[in-house]
């Protein structure tokens, strides 16, 4: 039995050789097609395209390096990259509170836990225009968060204009797409807590640590790569931010246009595809570099990932 | 001896206030979390069953005086022409699904299962393709679009949703690398093609991974507005969140009107949540394990 076995895929191989090759073939030729159909061709055009001064119908020529020069020079595009720091900021509290949620819903006994997860991850569920309308009628004058904050005590003349008042409104957004990707994240950090091993916890409150304790010595190490996947995906979502002010800001009205919607103005309204393409050149290096960074911080704290883990975890244990 | 005693009982005690405290603390936090998550959604429900009167005089926290007021939904299915955006949508999302998860099957089979030259270089670029951020590309994949005839075109419109997806292959990498190899090794030795050990055998098996792929996939396509906006322009291929979106002009001050849209267009994802919840929460993390 085990002879034939051996000698019989080596058979198999020289006969069915050309069989394995069509299946190769036909099961990966649409999928690689479409990919560099959508991203590799488009990729290369982006570049090529970031030298020219042309409209998506007529090239005036090549210009160098006029494009990016005119995005690092003119105060409107900074301003706009600018943006993206509220939204960083917006990242890191969503971060927080996706932590905070996640361990009470997986480390306490919550009556109605599935209810409260299902509650929180449901607005990332919900369509994007759906969102911008639900919001601007959340934010009109009076409505509802006016109504709310009324109740519990603040007058309306207090209250500014949340869409309109270039002092807050940037925040205003922000704060939809926390709303947003809130619950996803704590989806995500939800899974990597129910991955760390159980007795981790019993040891350690047998011991009496308590919760503060428990979370830093066990649940930090046991969820460091989803936390730093979450942080990067957060970082360079805020480098790209559009849809808060896409679809709630009116398309970037009162100084709420990120970097992207200055693209996609620059492209589709005002007809300069040569320095759109330079814009999104610069936000894709700027998206990489921070992907870089983080990969290599990242790789920095995990150099020997499985040991420090195992080794806190069995100090930790020792120690109580 | 009595007084060592009380000393634990107290600190007992004591520790039980404490955890009492936490424990109400933790419950008002998750309420006040959800409170707010469910807020803008409630308000618009609400708002969604007033008559335009209520709506001009009433507060928009005020429940509307009659909760079985439907005129509102008539009145945007109807005039909204959403049976037909639905119909649009629940065709892309059909379409799209199926080639995702067909795509994504056959590569994931033919990557985990073939050794051949090019395997590495396909993985790298698909990998390299997540490391883009595809929203850069989108003044170039216009050009394209147009150059192929695709602007306001359908067809067009499912073929850019189905091509630019990472996710589902890995979701079906990752399946295929902990289903035995020794199940299709007996099969073609017993004389069975390849053709036939992926669609007779290992398709049924990977159920779990396709019903994950095709939940996240379709709930993303469904939701998708910025491609159906700049692709789907003329009036003749609406999808759901094109024809929301158009909503602003015929209905621009009645938010009673647009917010019984929305809550119209809320209802699929809803129902699609509360069947697969477990699938859609399992496929995001193994969606994000690859990253």
């Amino acid at each position: 039995m085990s002879i034939t076995r051996a000698v019989q895929p080596d058979l198999r191989k020289k006969r069915v050789n050309w069989q394995k090759v069509a299946v190769i073939l036909l099961f990966a030729i649409v999928p690689m097609f479409l990919l560099i159909l959508f991203t590799y061709i488009p990729f290369i055009k982006m570049i090529q395209f970031s030298f020219y001064n042309m409209s998506y119908t007529k090239n005036r020529g090549f210009v160098g390096l006029d494009n990016y020069l005119k995005v690092f020079s003119k105060s409107e595009y900074v301003g706009a990259m600018l943006l993206s720091l509220y939204y960083m900021a917006g990242a890191v509290v969503q971060l927080s509170l996706a932590l905070l949620f996640a361990s009470i819903l997986s480390l306490e006994r919550i009556r109605g836990a599935g209810i409260y997860k299902a509650i929180l991850f449901f607005p990332f569920l919900v369509n994007g225009i759906a969102i911008g309308y639900i919001f601007k009628y959340f934010y009109t004058r009076g409505f509802v968060l006016d109504s709310v904050l009324q109740a519990i005590g603040i007058p309306l003349e207090k209250l500014p204009y949340w869409l309109r008042d270039q002092s807050v409104n940037n925040w205003s957004l922000v704060f939809t797409s926390v709303w947003k990707y809130c619950g996803q994240n704590m989806v995500l950090f939800i899974g990597a807590i129910a991955s760390i091993d159980p007795t981790l916890y019993e040891a350690a409150t047998i011991d009496g640590a308590n919760r503060w304790e428990q979370f830093k010595a066990i649940i930090l190490p046991g969820i460091k790569t989803v936390f730093m996947l979450n942080l990067i995906l957060s970082i360079t979502g805020s480098l790209s931010a559009f849809e808060p002010a896409y679809v709630v800001g009116s398309m970037g009205a009162n100084g709420t246009a990120t970097f992207f919607i200055k693209i996609h103005q620059m492209a589709h309204v005002s007809g300069k595809v040569g320095m759109a393409c330079a814009m999104a050149m610069v936000l894709m290096v700027l998206i990489l570099i921070f992907t870089v960074l983080q990969r290599l911080f990242f790789r920095y704290v995990m150099r020997d990932s499985d040991n420090t883990f195992n080794a806190k975890a069995n100090q930790a244990k020792a120690l109580w | 001896m009595s007084n060592t005693t009380m000393a634990v009982t107290s600190t007992n005690t004591g520790a039980r206030v404490k955890r009492g405290i936490f424990k109400t603390l933790e419950y008002l936090a998750l309420l006040l979390a959800c409170f707010i998550a469910l807020l803008p959604i409630i308000s618009s429900f609400m708002t969604s069953f007033k008559t335009g009167e209520e709506y001009g005089t009433t507060n928009a926290m005020t429940p509307p005086a009659n909760w079985f007021n439907f005129d509102n939904y008539v009145q945007v299915w109807t005039e909204g022409n959403m049976l037909e955006a639905f119909l649009t949508s629940a065709s892309v999302v059909i379409v799209v699904v199926a080639v995702s998860v067909m795509m994504g099957s056959m590569l994931a089979y033919v990557l985990n299962r073939f050794r051949f030259p090019g395997n590495g270089l396909i993985r790298n670029l698909f990998m390299i393709a997540t490391l883009i951020p595809g929203i850069a590309m989108q003044v170039t994949n216009y050009q394209i679009m147009r150059d192929l005839g695709f602007l306001n075109s359908i067809v067009g419109y499912m073929i850019l949703m189905s091509g630019t997806d990472v996710i589902s292959i890995y979701i079906f990498l990752q399946y295929f690398e902990n289903l035995d190899g020794a199940l299709d090794e007996s099969a073609v030795l017993e004389g069975c093609t390849y053709f036939g050990v992926f669609f007779k055998i290992l398709l049924p098996l990977t159920k779990p991974a396709i019903i994950t792929v095709a939940v996240l996939k379709g709930v993303g396509v469904y939701n998708e507005y910025y491609n159906a906006n700049l692709y789907l322009q003329s009036n003749t291929w609406k999808t759901i969140s094109t024809a929301l979106y158009s909503f602003s002009g015929p209905f621009k001050s009645s938010y009673n009107i647009i917010c019984a849209g929305v809550l119209l267009t809320l209802i699929p994802s809803l129902l699609v949540f509360l069947i697969f919840q477990k699938h859609v929460y399992a496929g995001l993390a193994s969606g994000s394990v690859k990253g």
